[in-house]
């Protein structure tokens, strides 16, 4: 189970208060009604879904009930920070970064034989 | 390859078991194939296999990251059933079904399919309406699929319990006889065995890092921490790994990676005859040929490749089981482990062409692709020996996210299934 800082409450909290909002940054476009299906579907279903550091939204759904973003290692699952609805994506050195003691199933069988 | 039977079995057991040999050839990899499949799970082995048997493409290449069945064929409830609402996911599950029928016979290969009869619980209103309305899609499409009431359902699975006082009270069940359970592990075995033997390389420990392409953007081969291979067409049937893979062609797709958990209990006499579901409290349980229940949970709500899930998912899951089954109070857990799937929000699989001339892509089965293994497997081959999908999965296109028409088993079941 993931602990979770909410920017809001600014406490840790467990998963159990938190519902999971999907990618953020994603802006609905204004002219919803004109797009092309090309562009609908890029907006309403094409995801990153990296291996590394995704950008989601939270919601505190059993605290504040508020929304907010988080920068999340998907690797790891490390929380690497969590800030306010609205605010600019924090800059994480840019590249995606994954930690090395993850316990994958390579790292804890070794290679195939 | 040598054919198993029981003479085999009689002969080797007088020569102390020393002449059997691996299942199948662990060769370097050549610098071209005409093939390569990414994904060495039942899917992927499973469509070199077909590749080799029905469409006569035998240099094939199979690559593996870490060992073949490791993934998620390794990781699953391995329940098979095709009573689905829409007739583009009952082609492929129907199709799937009606080749695990014989799949040990045409593999040479035990792969114990065991059509126990695949029981969904209903517990409310809508439960029930739901189930007959898959019901009768499924006996209109031809595919059996039955109402039981609460006292057919506990006779048929005896340790359910059925009072109306129950915290999740039962009012019917829906019962498809030729659904069951097979051994996952067999399956990838089976497949790689038989697609060794028509000549398949089988490359395990051999992680794809890119994907090259020429200047008309067709596929070329594929770079890998054993150097690069050469293909004229790839196939990908990587599972929570397919966008990643995707990524490297440039292209993004509709799936989301997510933890799936199972777990086992320690062994008990034979005491569970069937498979049970119940999708409103999010429990599946089967009772192995070791004796262990296997145990489905659901998915974390967030994307991970950690291959772990959080607590709470599989503590959900045993309150569900505990209760519909008070005799399992005291029963003792023994492993739990978490695959990643990738999930499609329309919650059904993609197979097709992608916009990559040459690059095919098998993915999406979410939390339900081991039911598909034989028929994903089948048609994967034919896509991509044709170069244009059966006609059992024209539906499963990449492109319906963008025309619009989903197949919409998200809705049907309510639930990831």
């Amino acid at each position: 189970m993931l602990l979770i800082y909410c920017p809001y409450c600014e406490e840790e909290r467990s998963e159990l208060e938190f519902r999971n909002g999907g990618d953020a940054h994603i802006a609905r476009p204004t002219n919803i009604a004109e797009i092309s299906d090309e562009e609908f579907e890029a907006y309403f279903f094409l995801r990153d879904n990296p291996k590394g550091v995704i950008f989601e939204r939270w919601r505190h759904i059993h605290g504040c009930g508020r929304f907010f973003n988080a920068a999340r290692d998907t690797v790891s699952d490390r929380f690497l920070t969590t800030y306010k609805a609205g605010e600019p994506k924090p800059d994480l050195d840019a590249e995606p970064k994954t930690s090395a003691e993850v316990e994958t199933y390579e790292a804890l069988e070794g290679a195939a034989q | 390859m040598r054919k198993y039977s029981v003479f085999a079995v009689a002969r080797e057991a007088l020569r102390g078991h020393k002449g059997w040999g691996p299942h199948w050839a662990s060769p370097e990899p050549r610098p071209q194939y005409d093939v390569v499949i990414i994904g060495g799970g039942g899917h992927g082995l499973g469509a070199a296999y077909y590749l080799a048997k029905e469409h006569g493409i035998t240099n094939v290449a199979v690559l593996e990251k870490g060992w073949i069945g490791g993934g998620n064929t390794g990781r699953n409830t391995t329940i098979i059933r095709s009573n689905y609402l829409y007739e583009e996911s009952m082609d492929i599950y129907e199709h799937s079904l009606k080749l695990w029928e014989n799949l040990s016979q045409d593999l040479n290969y035990n792969v114990m399919y065991s059509p126990r009869g695949v029981m969904m619980l209903s517990h409310n209103i809508h439960d029930q309406q739901s189930f007959k309305r898959h019901i009768n899609a499924n006996r209109l499409y031809g595919i059996d699929n039955e109402w039981l009431t609460p006292e057919q359902a506990k006779a048929y699975c005896p340790p359910l319990d059925i009072a109306k006082t129950a915290r999740y009270p039962i009012n019917g069940a829906a019962l498809q006889r030729r659904g069951g359970t097979a051994r996952h592990d067999a399956v990838a075995w089976g497949y790689a065995r038989a697609a060794s033997d028509r000549g398949v390389h089988i490359i395990q420990n051999c992680e794809v890092t890119g994907i090259r392409r020429d200047e008309t953007g067709r596929v070329t081969g594929v770079d890998t921490n054993r150097g690069f291979i050469g293909a004229k067409k790839i196939g990908i049937s990587a599972a929570g790994h397919s966008s990643v893979l995707m990524q490297m062609a440039d292209v993004r797709v509709p799936l989301q990676s997510q933890p799936l958990q199972a777990l086992v209990s320690e062994p008990l006499k034979p005491i569970f005859p069937c498979v049970v579901m119940s999708n409103s409290v999010h429990a599946y349980i089967s009772q192995s040929d070791k004796g262990e229940f296997v145990i489905g949970a659901g998915t974390d709500q967030y994307n991970s490749y950690s291959q772990t899930g959080g607590l709470q998912i599989i503590t959900h899951t045993l309150d569900a089981i505990c209760e519909l089954f008070p005799m399992f109070r005291r029963v003792k857990m023994m492993r739990q482990w978490g695959g990643i799937v990738d999930v499609t929000q329309d919650r059904s699989p993609i197979q097709g062409v992608t916009p990559v001339p040459g690059l095919y892509l098998n993915a999406g089965w979410g939390t339900g692709g081991f039911k598909a293994t034989p028929g994903s497997a089948n048609l994967f081959a034919h896509l991509i020996a044709r170069g244009e999908p059966h006609r059992l999965a024209a539906g499963l296109t990449l492109e319906r996210f963008r025309t619009g028409r989903l197949i919409d088993e998200a809705a049907a079941a309510a639930v990831a299934h």
